[in-house]
């Protein structure tokens, strides 16, 4: 696999690649119910997130609630 | 019954709480219990993987019939808000959405234009679209047009405390309003929310006023008394005032009849 780059809210990592997001996520140990991801401003809904490749280069927000008013 | 209408939803409580600046979420979630709210607001924000806590939605999620209402603070414009919504109802899997888009940190005064701009996108993709808005009585009419579910005009600033600085504006949107009218942002203590529901407003939303209080959960309480006290005054038909003074005692000449009152004082021989 080669070695990729992906810019997660705001930060660049680099992983093996490719992979799906719903893989990434496990990776991140995050837990996949409880957050939104945004792959290159298009939400991707969490049912295509198993279907959904990241690719070199792709810019990944994940984002969850907060206290707000 | 009287139910609060937001869209095809309704709710048995008029009081909407924000769910920012608490100290710690098991606080927050007592003062949500205490204020018997069945809407809350909650933020977008970056997952934080050093601080995983800070996340709400697990928390929220464990109390029962409680909507959630996220809203798109943050946002500069109306592109951004709508995108912002968009994440959110992913996330929330509420159709409520507080469009706030406010530009300047300083102020945080809500930009008409691109608030009405966003509000009609949303509205059409089927969001029941909660806009924060200047206490502008023309610019309620517009979000109105283009389908909103309610207004939520400010009392005055985010966070300030200070009331209802805008209540003759409000009174003038509550007027002429088909849409609820709920006053968000500003409200101090429980008498400016009792205020707000005897002008009309059918309800409110609070946030700093709980979540820095120095007990938030007798606070949320209190809160929760005064919206039910304002709402049903209101129904009940306030009285009007008078510029002159209209006695409620009979005011008989009897007294008159018995001379002058240092008399009466005065030991009978």
């Amino acid at each position: 696999m080669d070695s990729m780059r992906l810019i997660i809210n705001g930060k660049t990592i680099e992983r093996p690649g490719p992979c799906s997001l719903e893989a990434l996520l496990r990776e991140l140990k995050l837990m996949a119910d409880r957050v939104a991801t945004v792959v290159n401003d298009d939400v991707v809904p969490s049912k295509l997130r198993a279907a959904h490749q990241v690719q070199e280069g792709d810019r990944i927000e994940i984002l969850t609630f907060a206290g707000g008013g | 019954m009287d139910l609060l209408k937001l869209g095809q939803h309704t709710f048995t409580s008029r009081l909407i709480l924000g769910t920012g600046k608490f100290s710690n979420a098991e606080t927050m979630l007592k003062a949500i219990q205490a204020s018997g709210a069945q809407l809350v607001t909650v933020a977008l924000r970056r997952f934080n993987r050093e601080r995983p806590s800070d996340d709400l939605l697990g928390p929220l999620l464990t109390i029962k019939g409680l909507t959630l209402m996220p809203n798109t603070s943050g946002a500069c414009n109306a592109q951004e808000a709508v995108k912002a919504a968009r994440i959110a109802r992913e996330l929330s899997g509420s159709p409520f959405i507080k469009v706030e888009i406010h530009p300047n940190p300083h102020h945080l005064m809500p930009d008409a234009i691109e608030t009405l701009e966003a509000t009609r996108i949303l509205a059409a993709e089927g969001f029941v679209v909660m806009p924060y808005m200047p206490a502008d009585p023309v610019l309620a009419k517009r979000l109105e047009d283009v389908g909103c579910a309610a207004v939520m005009p400010l009392g005055s600033g985010i966070g300030t405390g200070h009331g209802l600085a805008t209540a003759d504006l409000l009174k003038l949107i509550i007027r002429d309003s088909r849409v609820p009218v709920i006053v968000d942002a500003g409200l101090r203590s429980p008498a400016d929310a009792a205020l707000a529901m005897e002008i009309g407003c059918d309800a409110v939303l609070v946030n700093s006023a709980i979540a820095v209080a120095g007990d938030p959960v007798a606070m949320a309480a209190a809160f929760a008394l005064a919206v039910q006290a304002g709402r049903s005054a209101r129904l009940a038909g306030i009285m009007s005032q008078s510029e002159e003074a209209v006695p409620t005692s009979p005011l008989t000449l009897f007294l008159a009849d018995a001379g002058p009152i240092h008399q009466t004082n005065q030991k009978t021989v």
